[in-house]
């Protein structure tokens, strides 16, 4: 099990660096799609 | 409802490769137990190669007919490839340090990944040194299909100048097939990843543009 910390390692940083890209863009889009609403309705209510 | 089963294939893939990693595929005799990671640096590597094509295609065809989708797609590739080129160089230089006793060594594919990482990196500084939103996607335009040349340099680099990198194994048919198909199933798990990643960059960057035009709406 000689150097079995640098497999880890290696695994783990890649794991890390893009499941947190992965939450970061769902994140990022749950809130855009909020204010689109937002922006849709504020329009809609000064065109009437 | 695509999107869910992208997530979903991409994430049996990602179980069933590293099943495959960590169980089914035997310890490499010579290297031990860190030969592994070459199932993680190649995956890596390759989507540092296969983000800078769709990066180099995208911006041709951007250049050509002005569309933003295709600038849109560029940055969302040219983003998901700089995250995959910096875990290539990471896991690089966590394969060479128990392998080759260094942590970093100025091996030619290893060279060439980092000047790839600088291309990256320059597509995104003009963008922010262009000002103007148009002319930056023009000159990203630009790094995005000069930089294309080191593409072929990355993918041959062990071939052409014969460096320690383990990459020419895999065509020469050094491997077992035990670790061939490991290999493959990574490469499949890690494509699926990237091609998630890019739909959802792709989609927040054109929610982005589509709350800019609204605004603008707005006054």
């Amino acid at each position: 099990m000689e150097n079995a910390g640098y497999l880890l390692a290696a695994f783990a940083i890649i794991w890390v660096i893009f499941f947190a890209y992965l939450l970061n863009l769902l994140n990022r889009q749950r809130r855009l799609k909020k204010e689109i609403d937002a922006l849709k309705n504020t329009l809609k209510e000064k065109t009437g | 409802m695509k999107r869910y089963i992208l997530f979903w294939v991409s994430l049996v893939l990602m179980l069933a490769s590293l099943f495959l990693v960590f169980v089914y595929v035997p310890t490499e005799k010579e290297m031990g137990i860190v030969q592994r990671i070459f199932y993680l640096m190649v995956p890596m590597g390759w989507l540092a190669l296969l983000s800078f094509f769709i990066v180099f295609i995208c911006s041709i065809l951007y250049l050509a007919r002005r569309r933003d989708s295709y600038d849109a797609l560029a940055y969302s590739s040219a983003e998901v490839g700089i995250f995959a080129t910096t875990g290539a160089l990471i896991v690089g230089c966590l394969w060479a340090k128990p392998i080759w006793g260094v942590w970093w060594t100025w091996e030619p594919r290893l060279t060439a990944t980092l000047v790839l990482w600088f291309i990256y990196f320059a597509y995104f500084a003009v963008r922010s040194f262009a000002g103007e939103e148009a002319r930056g996607a023009r000159y990203a335009a630009v790094i995005g299909i000069v930089g294309f040349v080191d593409l072929p340099i990355v993918a041959l680099a062990t071939t052409l100048w014969r460096g320690m990198h383990p990459g020419g194994v895999i065509f020469s048919g050094g491997l077992a097939p035990s670790m061939l198909l490991t290999l493959l199933v990574s490469l499949g798990a890690y494509t699926v990843l990237y091609v998630l990643l890019l739909v959802h960059r792709t989609s927040v960057r054109q929610d982005e543009a589509f709350i800019n035009s609204l605004k603008a709406r707005l006054g």
